[in-house]
């Protein structure tokens, strides 16, 4: 009478690919959340030559800081996306209570979420860089330090939106929480780009950034699951 | 081994005991402070260099050290909390994080306001300034994130992971500044290093010293004993404990007439 409940086996591989599937589909269906932080990122870009003048000199100096600080700030609008819908239909609970481990669901959503937002603003970045007047030398440099520091901003944001995700108005302390711990990222990463502009090699500062990359990568996903145990109580 | 340690898990021996040790604290700490504060602002040498001015190092240094010493505490609080999921620990890490704050902040003022005479400006993007800067946010993150929760258990288990997720970036970010400080300016102001300090004036410095340390651990003791009738509120023993002052604070003004 009663049917053996059907037991299903799933590898550690097909669970990743399903959750980022399931959030790239979702991404997808709701196109908002992909091209709103976008749009952040370029008007904040255009209101620096406004405020400061539009002086080449000027601008080519300040460039790197520009879209670095822009990447920071629109990074941190989209992570509120990350888990709060989840969180709100019960549907994180829910993964929570399964049997899978809690690191490879998280890494693939944090990887989800890169490469909604931080994908679409390395291919935004050359355009307003041209806006900005950058040295020709520095965009090599400016596409590798985005490419390794924005998922660095997604795996340390993630943590900040776990620890906030149960609170009501988590918005504003969500980025108290997170921009203090953006910065080594922002100091190595124009650092480089300044580096680049003067010819010198900037492997170093991109050492550094990958460094911070591998070590936020294996370390930030248990983070992120003890504190979304936490928020999810 | 440990087991001279178990009685103390138990919030109302915690209680009783940060309570029995405060009188000492305290009165070491006045004792501490009064002898090193005078002698330090009255008798000590004024500096051939800088004159008096040097003075406010007697508060400026020990609450430099003591903001970062506090956070290392925290952190020791808060793993504690985490791997032994032991909710005292939250209670002193959550008694710690505004003392740190606010020491963070007095190293901050005091700078600024030695840098003033000094530098002749009230701030440079030096990389000590920038960290202890970035300190006063990571600590102001820590109390944002605990009083965002109404459950104080919840909030000390984040606050914790917030914590510890801090103390694994604060060496990172301290490098990094330091990094960034050499690259992007010429070290025009010469760094403050330690300069061999002669006796009369290393001796008033460790008993300022001491006594700052000493009252950092009186007002954390204040501070764990009143979060731990906040967190035990509903407990026989707190009741009791309140029940039993409550009739005499209701009896004295009868008396008196």
């Amino acid at each position: 009478m009663n049917k053996p409940i059907k037991k299903i086996n799933l590898s550690y591989r097909a669970v990743f690919s399903l959750v980022l599937k399931r959030d790239l589909m979702i991404a997808m269906r709701h196109k908002d959340d992909i091209i709103n932080p976008l749009l952040f990122f370029v008007i904040v870009i255009t209101l620096f030559p406004l405020g400061i003048g539009p002086e080449a000199q000027t601008l080519s100096r300040i460039a790197p800081g520009i879209i670095w600080v822009a990447a920071l700030l629109s990074t941190l609008l989209s992570l509120d996306r990350l888990f709060k819908s989840d969180h709100d239909d019960g549907s994180l609970e829910q993964m929570l209570l399964s049997p899978q481990p809690v690191f490879i669901l998280v890494l693939a959503k944090i990887i989800a979420h890169w490469l909604i937002t931080g994908l679409p603003l390395i291919l935004m970045a050359p355009l307003l860089a041209v806006l900005l007047h950058l040295n020709e030398q520095s965009y090599g440099a400016l596409i590798l330090t985005l490419l390794l520091g924005t998922p660095v901003l997604s795996l340390l944001g993630a943590i900040g939106v776990a620890l906030t995700v149960g609170i009501k108005k988590g918005g504003v302390l969500l980025s108290l929480l997170v921009l203090p711990l953006y910065i080594p990222v922002l100091i190595f990463a124009t650092s480089a780009i300044d580096t680049a502009a003067l010819g010198l090699p900037y492997n170093g500062q991109l050492a550094i950034i990958a460094a911070l990359f591998f070590g936020s990568l294996t370390l930030a996903p248990f983070a992120v699951g003890a504190a979304l145990k936490i928020s999810t109580n | 081994m440990w087991k001279w340690l178990h009685p103390y898990a138990n919030p109302e021996v915690s209680y009783h005991f940060a309570g029995k040790i405060l009188p000492w604290l305290s009165a070491l700490t006045v004792i501490c402070l009064s002898i090193g504060i005078v002698w330090a602002l009255a008798f000590a040498p004024a500096d051939y260099q800088q004159g008096d001015s040097f003075r406010i190092f007697y508060i400026h240094v020990p609450a430099a050290s003591l903001s970062m010493g506090i956070y290392f505490g925290m952190a020791i609080a808060a793993f504690t909390s985490m791997v032994w999921q032991f909710k005292l620990a939250d209670a002193s890490a959550a008694a710690m994080a505004p003392i740190g704050a606010v020491f963070t902040a007095i190293a901050l003022i005091t700078g600024a306001a030695w840098g003033k005479p000094m530098w002749g400006t009230w701030w440079i993007w030096d990389a000590r300034l920038t960290s202890e800067l970035i300190l006063l946010f990571l600590y102001l993150g820590i109390i944002a994130l605990h009083n965002a929760f109404e459950d104080k258990n919840l909030a000390g288990k984040a606050a914790s992971i917030l914590t510890l997720v801090g103390v694994i970036n604060l060496p990172i970010i301290k490098y990094s500044v330091e990094w960034w400080n050499t690259l992007h300016q010429g070290s025009t102001v010469s760094k403050l290093g330690r300069p061999s300090m002669s006796a009369d004036m290393l001796w008033p410095f460790l008993f300022c010293f001491l006594g700052f340390a000493l009252l950092v651990g009186v007002i954390i003791c204040i501070r764990f004993r009143s979060e731990i009738l906040a967190r035990n509120s509903i407990r026989p023993w707190v009741k009791k404990l309140v029940s039993a002052q409550v009739p005499t604070a209701q009896h004295t003004p009868v008396e008196n007439k």
